[in-house]
């Protein structure tokens, strides 16, 4: 055998591998065909089976194992087998949703059930706008599984349809229902004899009371510094009204640069001014500043309802979190004291793509039943969006302080979701400027000029699809 | 050639070549045709848009600001790496000078040898993870013995000014131990008989570094030097976990734009691909360069 012998063969050999490796080329953009369509699984609707769900279809569900773990989506599993027990469910679990099930949102073999959540979540304005999202509302229109004579947005709480719908289309079901506010050790305050300030003037004269003895009034979360912009824009809702969130939410131009905004930025300089947060503070990521805030150095935290879960394992015996609203910052203020920031959060979602997508609906039917609800908040000490199904339920300290706020802050609650809209100007460049804003480097002017400049950025966008809200 | 080796040679040959244009080339090309279009990466769907996100990203800042800091990695990397590792080579393999036996290392070479290579047999993700600590504000291991002394340090990499240049010398630290090995390797085959007529002519530590230990090792150096600066050009790993690019983008990279373009903030697979052509382009580039600008004349020894 010659040298061309070698080369014949080997081209041969190449031949072979050819349509392999053409196959594996074509696959990242050109998976899906529509022919798919045929293989959905669909029942026949009835007063029993409002979504038609067939009976033998398998169902999949995608969990993110985070802050509440995987176990109570396995309770509403059994539960969904109880009702269905010809359906065969798989289930599993992950950390990085966006990198797990991309290939398969391409290939056009989604699961029928995700939990879109964590660090790892997936875009919601890229999914919405490559209609990549089933439409829930047929959700929202059926009897509730145990609740008689209400359907399902009958027994939701209000604006938990709003957080989840874009172009007025409800695509996101949010489960858990959060509140934002500020937090304090009930333990530590009663100890010193303070007592939680309800308005800008009396916060400072706390907060220097606090100094003086010998522990930092604030710490804050320096490598996610957008936990600040919580309480920041909370300020500037209340002395302004709900208006000054529908501007930031819809990109109108100048919306970060309002005068209540600009009030707001100029109040909380004032903890960075007088050096009213913890040293080192900028350094830390959202678990260390909640460790050093359950460890006693440092007074309060901005975060969400998540953190008395989030913190269970550090947390002293008898420390007894507490979340408050943010003080108001004069008698001018559009909102009484008690309102707070109340959302739906923890996101679930039913891929257009789903096979059986109408089993991915009874799946949320299924949760946002009051068993289901019940069980959950029983689980992962944490409300959901099914009124009421918190009652008789017996609460950790935190959520039971989380549950008073929400009732003492009724209908004057308020919102924003410029943040699902457009995830990267909050996670990228509004958490850019606050991160400048209270480690001291720019001034309350700056720090709205660098939002406003981020937000602009995102309206000059053509490829980013644009919402708008009225209410 | 006798017959039965073409079996063999086709065993051998086929299946790494076939992985490698499978997982690599085949990737390669897929990311320069979805380059050119506005994939938003959860559907079927894409748009040829041309070279759009090219002029895009001309325009962004982002990109710009993570370039800089790029190309200062891209200066300083492997100038220190390299500086290091041969100044710790050196004292290793022919610092000692005690005794009239010739050229020895310092005491405990084998030791400090040992020691060096440990941050190579950790992986990037746990060296992250225990500088993350080290630079701790109030509970790391830096500001701890500042506090000894008095000094109250800052926060590190909750720091603008500093954030990048930690990051910096922990690719440093982490690469230092690797070619402390190459080199001392590529010195034990340098003549004895060389340095000890050096010594005889009473050259110092330095000019014996300078004038025979370098150019003899030169080609290894060569080797090294584009090896830390593809490194350089990445970079990816230690800064997402120790920084994620903050704060305030100050210790961005191309590598942390890319990923956060894809799967990090936003969707645009489009965009995100044409950042890594950009970076294929810069990385070979790079490596060309240095090839031409480090070629000497090869040194025969014996």
């Amino acid at each position: 055998m010659d040298r061309r012998d070698i080369l014949r063969r080997s081209a041969a050999a190449g031949l072979l591998a050819t349509p392999a490796a053409g196959l594996l080329a074509g696959c990242a953009t050109s998976g899906g065909d529509d022919s798919a369509d045929a293989e959905v699984y669909k029942g026949t609707k009835s007063a029993q089976n409002p979504l038609g769900v067939a009976e033998d279809a398998p169902l999949e569900v995608v969990i993110f194992s985070g802050g509440f773990g995987e176990d109570y989506a396995k309770a509403h599993e059994a539960m969904y087998t109880a009702n269905h027990p010809k359906a065969k469910i798989k289930h599993s679990a992950t950390t990085e949703i966006s990198k797990t099930l991309q290939p398969r949102f391409v290939d056009g073999t989604p699961p029928d059930v995700v939990n879109n959540s964590g660090a790892g979540q997936i875009d919601f304005n890229g999914l919405v706008s490559q209609n990549a999202l089933a439409d829930l509302g047929e959700l929202l229109a059926a009897p509730s599984l145990d609740i008689p004579g209400k359907t399902v947005k009958d027994t939701l709480l209000p604006g938990a349809v709003e957080v989840g719908s874009y172009d007025g289309k409800f695509l996101v079901m949010n489960y858990t229902y959060t509140v934002y506010g500020i937090w304090h050790s009930t333990k530590l305050f009663a100890d010193r004899g303070w007592e939680y300030a309800k308005t800008w003037d009396e916060h400072i004269a706390l907060c220097k009371k606090i100094k003086a003895a010998g522990i930092a009034p604030w710490t804050y979360a320096g490598k996610h510094p957008r936990y600040m912009s919580w309480p920041v824009i909370s300020t500037a809702i209340k002395f302004g009204g709900p208006s000054v969130a529908m501007a930031i939410d819809n990109l109108e131009p100048n919306a970060w640069k309002s005068d209540a905004m600009k009030a707001a930025a100029d109040a909380w300089h004032q903890i960075v001014k007088d050096k009213f947060i913890l040293d080192g503070s900028p350094g830390l990521d959202h678990v260390q500043s909640q460790t050093a805030w359950c460890q006693g150095k440092a007074a309060f935290i901005s975060c969400g309802s998540w953190l008395e879960n989030e913190q269970k394992a550090v947390t002293p015996a008898g420390f007894n979190m507490t979340v408050a609203p943010t003080p108001s910052l004069g008698a001018g203020d559009k909102l009484p004291f008690e309102a707070v920031r109340g959302t739906a959060g923890e996101p679930f979602m039913v891929p257009a793509k789903a096979k059986n997508a109408a089993g991915g609906l009874e799946f949320f039917r299924t949760m946002l039943s009051k068993q289901g609800a019940q069980d959950f908040t029983k689980k992962v000490s944490s409300l959901t969006v099914i009124a009421g199904a918190a009652e008789g339920v017996e609460l950790p300290y935190g959520l039971t302080t989380v549950v008073k706020a929400l009732e003492a802050s009724g209908a004057n609650g308020f919102n924003w979701v410029y943040n699902n809209y457009y995830r990267k100007l909050e996670r990228n460049l509004v958490d850019a400027a606050c991160g400048e804003f209270f480690s001291g480097r720019i001034s309350p002017a700056e720090f709205l000029d660098q939002c406003q400049k981020g937000a602009d950025s995102i309206a000059a966008d053509t490829s980013i699809k644009k919402y708008k809200r009225s209410a | 050639m006798k017959h039965g080796k073409i079996p063999l040679i086709v065993t051998f040959l086929v299946p790494p070549l076939l992985l490698y244009v499978v997982f690599v080339v085949s990737p390669y090309l897929q990311a320069f045709q979805i380059s050119t279009t506005d994939w938003l990466g959860y559907s079927a769907e894409a748009n040829p848009v041309g070279l759009a996100n090219f002029k895009a990203l001309w325009h962004d800042d982002y990109v710009w600001n993570a370039l800089k800091n790029n190309a200062i990695l891209l200066a300083l990397v492997p100038v220190f790496t390299i500086a290091f590792g041969l100044f710790f080579a050196t004292m290793l393999s022919m610092g000692g000078r005690r005794g009239r036996a010739g050229v020895t290392g310092v005491r405990g070479g084998a030791f400090y040898r040992t020691v060096y290579f440990f941050p190579q047999v950790l992986s990037v993700v746990i060296i992250a993870a225990l500088w993350k600590e080290a630079y701790h504000p109030t509970s790391g291991l830096i500001n701890g013995i500042l506090g000894t002394v008095g000094v109250s340090g800052p926060a590190w990499l909750g720091d603008p000014d500093f954030a990048f240049w930690c990051v910096l010398a922990v690719m440093v630290w982490s690469n230092v131990g690797f070619y402390v090995v190459l080199f001392g390797a590529a010195m034990s085959a340098i003549p004895r008989e060389i340095y000890e007529a050096v010594l005889l002519d009473g050259a110092s530590r330095w000019a014996t570094l300078v004038r025979i230990t370098i150019p003899l090792l030169w080609d290894t150096v060569q080797v090294a030097w584009i090896y830390l600066a593809v490194a350089a050009l990445d970079g990816f790993i230690l800064v997402q976990l120790m920084t994620n690019g903050g704060p305030n983008f100050s210790s961005d990279v191309i590598g942390v734009r890319m990923y956060d373009t894809a799967f990090g903030s936003e969707t645009k697979f489009g965009y995100a691909s044409a950042i890594g052509v950009v970076m294929f382009f810069l990385t070979l580039s790079v490596a060309v360069l240095a090839l031409r600008v480090s070629r000497r004349e090869r040194i025969e020894l014996s």
